[in-house]
């Protein structure tokens, strides 16, 4: 395999702001990876120093092993599928998709064609004529998708591309991306706040945090082995125990995480078990969601855990301000690396 | 007075013509009124021999406009200076709109915008007679052209037949670039708003798509700010098409359009002549829009 894009302690600075703070990641070629991150991490930072619209104060960018630094977007062989689409709205769905090959010179019968077979790729044949502004979201997305694609890109970023959809679109829209870039081969770069979309679509995630990557694995690894508590919390939403509590419940002062899932609720004076962790605490709030429950449950030294239980289970007739306690063994307590 | 609210929040329609009244009036009698009136106006000729207005519908007027070659001159006289105006204007106004929403800091921004409108907060009259100054045969322009050896350059454009002459302040080229000047910020201003309604991503996807900067701005930019430039336009060549003041204090002798209004119905006395020459700019405006829309400049609105 070979680097498609290698970020070499690369520095972007707004004023005061680290947006970006000496990041090095390598991107694998033909591999689909994400960015993810809550508002103001640097994701779409990272992103746009890749495509060429920022330039980075320190440090550089490669892209496929070439220096490309102070290379502007226009002579960089990436392509970007924008958080509003960006379609030209003076131009037909045609004239949009077409854009790249037509500023390169392209033949009008050669430009032509290829926009349409781009458009027959993303199944919208019939709307060449149209204007953006008559389309819907979800196709407006494809002819976004259709105009990037079309340059060929050995590089497709992607910011937060499904970010407007509906919930069911969104979720056609992953299967369908995820394919497309199985089918094409093209290295993909993905920007997400969505955690879950992250999880499910990409082979490898860089979970940014104040300009930061606080870990780079797949999705499972982040999923199952946080390394530490941002990571815990926002990919996982697990429960990080730390400080006192934690030298109580483990007997090292370590912090640790433990997911929702794998906590049981069990009466107070349930035995303990020697594999399991356990304590006392008060049911704040149940939230129900369908297929499982979510419980806030206080604990007596103030902090609140989460447990996410099936709703079959026999703990659905804890009422809320019960005294229950929290069970969990001893193997999903994942330890972490470093503390707050 | 709450049934009377109550009333007039379930009849909306009626609530709505109830405000409209005044200014319905308004518009109605004085503005399209006063400008049939003259219409009517330019229906009727003036007795020859009398000097009086004969009050029968006739378009002889309109034929002594249209003919008379002393009068198709100052059309086509006052119809140059607006084009030229108006191309002048959109070609200085670009670069300065782009600069001001693309470029300039927030701060840098509302300073230019003050420095585009500043002089509009000034008297007319003052601004064209500063510039007569300014223009003057020994006035500030030509004593700094002088002063670094480009005198000579300033008296080669001067003696251009038919622009040029004697000095810059009786010449059409320093009327030109008095129109030019006074009409800048209604071109800047409508081109600004346009340019600032293309979001920033537009054009970085056209750099992502391969574009470069020119191309970028011909393909993107441009387009999108057309319906400025077309609102900008319309303003800067109406206004040259109407303006007397400046003709008449800067400038070659040749009559304009809105000295002539001035004229006839002033000092000659003749006002369906006058109202037929005020009829000439409506129409030309007219043939203006239907070809800036034919050509697709509202096609982005």
């Amino acid at each position: 395999m070979t680097a498609a894009i290698e970020f070499l302690d690369v520095s972007r600075v707004y004023g005061e702001v680290h947006a970006v703070d000496r990041v090095s990641l390598t991107v694998q070629a033909g591999e689909f990876f994400a960015m993810l991150g809550p508002s103001g991490s640097g994701k779409t930072t990272c992103l746009r120093l890749i495509a060429g619209f920022e330039t980075p104060d320190t440090g550089s960018v490669l892209l496929n092993g070439r220096d490309v630094t102070d290379d502007p977007p226009y002579a960089r062989d990436v392509n970007t599928v924008f958080q509003d689409y960006a379609l030209f709205p003076h131009m037909s769905v045609l004239e949009n998709v077409a854009y790249g090959p037509r500023v390169r010179g392209q033949r009008k019968d050669d430009w032509r064609r290829r926009a349409h077979e781009m458009l027959e790729l993303v199944q919208l044949g019939h709307f060449a004529q149209r204007r953006p502004s008559q389309l819907s979201g979800g196709q407006r997305q494809r002819v976004s998708l259709a105009r990037a694609l079309i340059n060929q890109p050995r590089v497709l970023l992607l910011d937060e591309p499904l970010g407007a959809l509906d919930l069911k679109l969104r979720e056609e829209m992953q299967i369908e991306l995820k394919n497309l870039q199985r089918r094409l081969g093209i290295t993909f770069v993905f920007v997400t706040h969505d955690q879950g979309e992250a999880l499910s679509m990409a082979d490898r995630v860089a979970v940014f945090n104040r300009g930061r990557i606080e870990q780079l694995d797949t999705p499972r690894t982040l999923y199952t082995r946080p390394a530490t508590a941002f990571v815990a919390r926002f990919v996982g939403g697990a429960n990080v125990v730390a400080g006192e509590l934690a030298q109580r419940l483990s007997g090292r002062a370590e912090p640790f995480a433990v997911r929702a899932e794998n906590i049981r609720l069990r009466a107070p004076a349930a035995p303990a078990d020697a594999n399991s962790m356990s304590c006392l605490g008060d049911v704040a709030d149940v939230q129900y969601h369908g297929a499982m429950s979510r419980w806030q449950v206080q604990l007596e030294s103030g902090e609140v855990f989460a447990a996410a239980l099936p709703d079959v289970s026999s703990n659905g007739d804890f009422k809320i301000g019960a005294r229950v306690r929290l069970e969990w063994s001893r193997a999903d307590a994942v330890p972490l690396t470093a503390a707050e | 007075m709450r049934a009377l609210s109550t009333f007039l929040y379930r009849r909306p329609n009626f609530y709505v013509l109830l405000l409209l009244i005044p200014p319905l009036l308004w518009f109605g009698t004085v503005y399209l009124g006063s400008l049939f009136t003259l219409l009517a106006q330019s229906m009727y000729a003036i007795d020859e021999f009398t000097a009086k207005v004969v009050y029968e519908p006739t378009l002889a007027t309109y034929k002594q406009v249209v003919t008379q070659p002393a009068n198709v001159d100052i059309i086509l006289r006052t119809l140059s200076m607006a084009i030229a105006v108006t191309i002048a204007c959109g070609l200085i106004a670009l670069p300065i709109a782009n600069y001001m929403v693309r470029y300039a800091s927030a701060r840098g921004r509302a300073l230019l915008y003050v420095g585009v409108m500043l002089p509009m907060w000034m008297s007319y009259l003052v601004k064209v007679y500063a510039w007569r100054l300014i223009l003057a045969k020994q006035g500030i322009l030509s004593w700094m052209l002088d002063t670094v050896g480009l005198g000579a350059g300033l008296d080669a454009v001067l003696r251009i037949p038919g622009i040029g002459g004697p000095s810059l302040s009786s010449s059409y080229i320093g009327m030109f670039i008095v129109f030019v000047y006074m009409w800048l910020p209604f071109m800047i201003l409508p081109l600004a708003a346009a340019l600032e309604k293309v979001p920033e991503s537009l054009l970085q996807a056209s750099a992502d798509l391969g574009a470069r900067p020119v191309q970028t701005f011909r393909t993107v930019t441009l387009p999108l700010a057309l319906p400025g430039l077309a609102a900008g336009s319309v303003f800067t060549f109406s206004l040259t098409l109407g303006d007397y003041i400046i003709p008449s204090v800067v400038g070659a002798p040749g009559y304009f359009i809105g000295m002539m209004v001035y004229q006839q119905q002033g000092t000659a006395g003749n006002i369906p002549l006058a109202a037929a020459f005020s009829v000439v700019p409506i129409v030309l405006i007219m043939v203006y829009l239907t070809l800036a829309k034919r050509a697709g400049a509202f096609d982005a609105l």
